[in-house]
């Protein structure tokens, strides 16, 4: 019974983590899967999301504002704006002016705004990690207080509940909407899309954008389940969240989902029932091991094409 | 309805298209014939606004589309079915002609949805199956269906008849010449000269970047220098 609680917890701890890498991993597999190249500086929108909500959330109870519900609302709403223009400026500054070009160009734009972005945070808001406030505590409590007690947190209820509803909405927003079709056509054929008068670079945009908003939603989310961020945060946090993407295979939205998830889980098992220390490596091994069996990733296909 | 004079486009360094002039008139089925490699897909290219000519001018329905975006071009009244199809393998046909009509209302999406599904009933069957599964001649139904979708005054086809069945390309003619009964300016480029001649009210010969004949469909097939070169003598 212990030892089924004990693995409960560790299901439950992977579980939330992996919805969070879900939704950066989110970004990386759409940008890829429009313009073919890794946006290296998404971890770092992912992290300026974070420190955007923890100075709204500073912001408002500074002026009394302590209602739950409408601090978790406002702090969302300001790092959605603040990490999709971020977003947006990436790819304005750094791969537009030099698209079409030798594919490490972008790349290393992308590396040259990771480290301009993550070099402005440091200087704005010091390299020292800054508390988030707790605001949610406490949790439901499982198993008797004498023995082990597997808790899941109300924390815990939220990242997976906001996970879920922002998945639901992409996922109808790219399969139904017609903007989302037209997202679906330029990751296919972009010159084709181009030729039917579609504004491909808004397009590219728009994926930019959306990318960015579900990372700052990971980020007000992982803020607040870690309880602070520093100028770092959103390196490792890339990392996985690509190694994630690839997984499920890089291009493909379902793939980015599976892909966090089973990071996530795969971590908190190698730190529940091995050590900490070593789930990092744990998880790029995962990323070695799929490199080397199943480049295309778990669900991702070969284009099929008919000539 | 589509004048280029004098164009010149340029890959890089090296011109492709040395100064040609081509006139397509309202309601007309012109074709433009030439070997691999003479620069017919440049040409159509050069209209639909990648690459953009260097020197020269395209004028579209009179006003001068020379340097303006492929996008806004393709938003004016013009449709292109490109060489290879090039439909969404991942989309489904419906979305694939979605696509095409894609700045138009819902009520007209139906609307010319409908009008494809006549032409094509084939596409019809296929509705919901991805655009990538279905064989050569259906994604060329589904190219030219996508393309009638936005409802153009012009249409321009680059090689439908590419890989295909003789049957199949059979039948493609015949919608091409159907569009020309619905009024719609169709601009062809073909290697199949004989049948791309036949149909045409004129034609234009291209070799290696220039002009090289231009006369009606019908002279142009008795013409001794085409039937040696195109018609295989």
């Amino acid at each position: 019974m212990q030892d089924l609680l004990y693995f409960f917890q560790q299901l439950i701890n992977g579980l939330t983590i992996g919805s969070a890498y879900a939704l950066i991993a989110i970004g990386y597999t759409m940008v890829y899967g429009i313009i073919g190249m890794i946006n290296f500086a998404h971890g770092e929108v992912y992290m300026i999301g974070a420190y955007t909500a923890l100075i709204a959330i500073t912001g408002l109870t500074a002026f009394g504002i302590a209602w739950l519900p409408l601090v978790l609302i406002v702090a969302l709403i300001c790092a959605v704006i603040v990490s999709s223009s971020m977003g947006w400026a990436v790819e304005r500054v750094a791969y537009r002016p030099v698209r079409g070009r030798h594919r490490l160009i972008p790349l290393i734009s992308a590396i040259g705004m990771s480290i301009f972005l993550q070099n402005y945070v440091h200087l704005a808001q010091g390299s020292r990690n800054i508390g988030f406030p707790a605001l949610m505590d406490g949790g439901f409590q499982f198993g008797s207080a004498d023995s082990f007690q597997m808790s899941l947190s109300y924390m815990q209820i939220t990242i997976f509940i906001t996970t879920l509803i922002c998945m639901t909405l992409l996922s109808l927003f790219i399969s139904r909407s017609r903007i989302g079709r037209a997202c679906r056509a330029v990751s296919q054929d972009l010159r084709m899309a181009n030729l039917l008068g579609i504004d491909t670079n808004r397009i590219i945009s728009a994926t930019f954008v959306i990318g960015a908003s579900l990372a700052a939603v990971a980020g007000l989310l992982l803020g607040m389940y870690y309880g602070s961020v520093d100028p770092l945060f959103g390196f490792i946090a890339g990392l996985k969240a690509f190694t994630a993407a690839v997984l499920g295979g890089i291009g493909s939205i379902p793939g980015a989902m599976l892909g966090g998830l089973i990071l996530g889980v795969a971590e908190s098992m190698t730190s529940g029932y091995l050590s900490g220390e070593y789930k990092d490596v744990v998880s790029f091994s995962l990323l070695i091991l799929i490199l080397l069996f199943k480049p295309t990733g778990l669900l991702g296909k070969p284009e099929v094409e008919k000539i | 309805m589509l004048i280029l004079e004098d164009v010149h486009t340029h890959y890089g360094k090296i011109e492709a298209l040395h100064g040609v002039s081509v006139e397509v008139n309202k309601g007309e089925i012109v074709s433009l014939i030439g070997a691999n490699g003479a620069g017919k897909t440049t040409l159509l290219m050069t209209v639909c606004g990648t690459p953009q000519a260097s020197a020269g001018r395209v004028l579209l329905e009179g006003r001068d589309i020379t340097h303006e975006a492929t996008s806004n071009i393709m938003r004016s009244g013009i449709a292109i079915v490109p060489e290879g199809r090039r439909v969404f393998p991942g989309l489904t046909v419906e979305e694939n002609l979605h696509m095409g009509g894609f700045f138009n209302t819902k009520a007209e999406i139906r609307k010319s949805q409908d009008h494809v599904y006549e032409l094509f009933p084939r596409l019809k069957e296929r509705e919901q199956q991805r655009a990538g599964t279905m064989s050569g001649g259906e994604q060329q139904m589904l190219a030219i269906g996508r393309a009638l979708m936005s409802k153009p005054r012009m249409i321009i086809l680059d090689e439908p008849s590419l890989g295909l069945a003789p049957i199949i390309i059979q039948q493609i003619f015949e919608i091409i010449g159907q569009l020309r009964e619905e009024g719609i300016t169709v601009f062809l480029v073909e290697q199949n000269a004989h049948q791309a001649l036949s149909l045409a009210d004129r034609g234009y010969v291209l070799e290696t970047g220039r002009i090289r004949l231009h006369d009606t469909g019908t002279n142009l097939l008795a013409n001794p220098e085409v039937r040696e070169a195109y018609l295989g003598g």
